[in-house]
């Protein structure tokens, strides 16, 4: 037989070859190749089950199982194209099956209703523990810029005109509040949904801000805080404090609160760049970004029930004091038992307390930047290590670093 | 063998993976056609919808709009534009259409497809990356960093890498596979490469002991002589007939 003859006939030198260029080698290069080729079927097989696993689950456990095995097998071939023949279209080839093959085994796999749960139960809770801090200073700045604003339209009048609109002021001269028959103008549905929908954006933006080194998460609550004491300040020097009181007191508790709780996921996505603990700045942007993100969620459902509070219950002026301050506290505590993680309590405990604080731990990739501590450190990754894993995803792959990485 | 542009992507085994990241130029063509789709979604239900609600030829808000008209109207077309790339990425697993058509998808720094946590904390830092306008942050943090990425990106560990296109086997890996030849095995052939490059340096007994024995497995009768037993290794490595 012939060597020309052979269906995987030699196309190109692989690099041994062209650094020993002997005939040995050559020859050696050509078998392995060959062997390579005969092993075309099995590579189209594996392409095809990585692409119906991407689109439905695995029939059964060897299914699956067999997914992993065209992985290995796609690796190992990949491996040897690329050094025997790796200027040709079949190393193209098993380079996309790779790709497709490495994706579908690494999609995490979603289940809605657990994800939910979970983040609800387990990870908002461990967000707000690790939140702590910021939510302390972030309240403390709020509420000087409350005093702020309070003192500087109480001292100077004339600077309410830079935190209120000129309808306001005038309405307020009137002796009236701008709030009072708001409901004639605007139905609750539509005032809540307009409600809702500028405080959920303004909670975003507060968290999103804090890409600025904090500064500007650190500018929409500083103004908050300076609006809302300017405000009250004003209403006060006209006799309508006690009304401007009654209108917020059943929706601003938990908006107010929000806001703070916005603050400070924004404020800890600003100190992983002022101060990076986990590895890079970026690496550590990424993690803050991703931990406090969670608080959002339960912060836009706290709004949408705010807003229906201030858009069917704030506006209507018969309903009591104590009746809105029955809502406006009852409500804050539904938020208290959220954050905490309370309405999600496991049916038994799985686990005592330090394992417990650890466990919330162990949704983190990694030690809270708060912390620089080796002992955070080892805490979690223990954890993660003994964490149950009902939807366990894949091995993960790392990234490389390019800065590190070798010439070919 | 890499692109510098790649991300490459250490596995568990052990082969790297090689992910071409996709540039400002792509990106931007992705973002142009689903704003375009999401401006054609919002417009047409708008329009539909209105010229419903007003019951004559008027897209025209009323003076004073009641609940349906937000209800009906406004807020599906909000949504449609607002939580167009949030809703299709988790259903279409990273992609949209407009990535789908400038050929890139969002993967994660693992090569990865990115979890609903990591898209949504994507699209909300919209918020930051469309200011101060037409996505000015956005474009210059592409053209600025190394990965060409948003701030949104950043922030959740995401990155767009163009999709590998379907790639034909060549012929002759088809022919190879259908092949009724048996190649040797990957172990035979380091065998027989290895006997042959260290020839000249083993005794003869020990050559002849070890080539019978490889020849053997595959059928062969040995020759006695040296040089000739050193022929059929070298025409066994190569395929042909011994």
């Amino acid at each position: 037989m012939n060597t020309n003859s052979r269906p995987g006939a030699k196309a190109t030198s692989s690099p041994t070859a062209t650094s020993n260029p002997t005939p040995t080698t050559n020859a050696r290069d050509h078998a392995l190749e060959f062997s390579l080729l005969q092993r075309a079927e099995r590579w189209k097989a594996a392409t095809a089950r990585a692409q119906r696993l991407a689109r439905e689950p695995a029939s059964d456990l060897a299914d699956a199982t067999q997914m992993a095995d065209d992985y290995r097998l796609l690796a190992h071939d990949l491996a040897r194209a690329r050094r025997l023949i790796p200027d040709t279209r079949t190393r193209e080839y098993l380079e996309a099956a790779y790709v497709r093959a490495h994706n579908t085994l690494h999609r995490t796999a979603w289940h809605p209703g657990y994800a939910l749960l979970n983040l609800f139960r387990d990870e908002i809770p461990a967000v707000v523990r690790w939140l702590t801090p910021h939510i302390l200073w972030a309240t403390t700045i709020f509420i000087l810029t409350v005093f702020a604003g309070y003192w500087m339209v109480h001292t100077y009048p004339d600077v309410i005109g830079l935190f209120a609109s000129p309808d306001l002021i005038a309405t307020v001269e009137r002796g009236q509040l701008w709030t009072e028959g708001i409901l004639n103008i605007v139905p609750s549905s539509v005032l809540s949904l307009q409600i809702l929908t500028n405080n959920i954006v303004v909670s975003l933006f507060a968290y999103c801000a804090g890409f600025v080194f904090g500064l500007g998460t650190l500018y929409i609550l500083g103004l908050n805080g300076l609006m809302l004491g300017a405000v009250f300040a004003f209403t006060g020097q006209h006799g309508l404090e006690a009304a401007l009181f009654r209108f917020i007191v059943a929706h601003g508790c938990v908006e107010i609160s929000v806001m703070c709780l916005s603050g400070a996921a924004g404020a800890a996505v600003g100190e992983a760049l002022i101060r990076p603990s986990c590895g890079s700045r970026s690496e550590s942007f990424r993690i803050a970004a991703l931990r406090s993100g969670k608080l959002l969620i339960a912060c836009a459902v706290l709004l949408v029930g705010s807003g229906l509070i201030e858009g069917y219950i704030s506006p209507r002026p018969h309903l009591p004091l104590w009746g809105r301050l029955v809502i406006g506290i009852g409500y804050w505590i539904v938020m208290i038992a959220l954050l905490k993680g309370w309405f999600f309590r496991r049916a038994t405990p799985v686990a005592s307390d330090a394992t417990t604080h650890t466990r919330a731990a162990a949704s983190f990739p990694t030690n809270p930047p708060m912390s620089r501590s080796r002992e955070h450190r080892d805490v979690s990754a223990a954890t993660v290590a003994a964490r149950p894993a009902p939807h366990a995803p894949a091995p993960r792959a790392q990234p490389r670093d390019r800065s590190t990485r070798e010439p070919r | 063998m890499h692109n510098a542009r790649d991300l490459v992507v250490d596995s568990v085994t052990g082969v790297d993976l090689a992910l071409p990241v996709a540039g400002p130029g792509a990106r931007s063509y992705a973002f142009l056609i689903d704003w375009l789709i999401r401006a054609i979604l919002f417009t047409s239900w708008y329009g539909v919808a209105a010229l419903l609600y007003n019951r004559r030829w008027t897209f025209i808000a009323p003076m004073n709009p009641d609940v349906k008209w937000f209800v009906l109207v406004v807020t599906p077309a909000a949504v449609m534009y607002f939580l167009y790339h949030f809703v299709l990425e988790i259903a279409m697993h990273g992609r949209t259409p407009g990535k789908r058509m400038a050929g890139i998808h969002i993967v994660t720094r693992t090569g990865g497809s990115p979890g609903v946590g990591a898209l949504l904390t994507r699209n909300v830092f919209r918020l930051v990356d469309s200011l101060p306008l037409l996505y000015g942050v956005g474009l210059v943090a592409t053209f600025a960093t190394r990965d060409h990425v948003r701030i949104g990106d950043m922030a959740a560990g995401t990155i767009l890498v163009y999709e590998r296109p379907d790639v034909v086997l060549p012929e002759r890996a088809t022919a190879a596979a259908a092949s009724s030849e048996r190649a040797l095995r990957n172990s035979d052939v380091e065998v027989i490469t290895e006997l042959l490059m260290r020839w000249p340096q083993l005794e003869s007994e020990a050559r002849q002991h070890l080539g019978a024995a490889i020849l053997k497995r595959h059928g062969v009768n040995a020759a006695t002589i040296d040089t000739e037993l050193r022929a059929q290794l070298e025409r066994l490595l190569r395929g042909a007939p011994t």
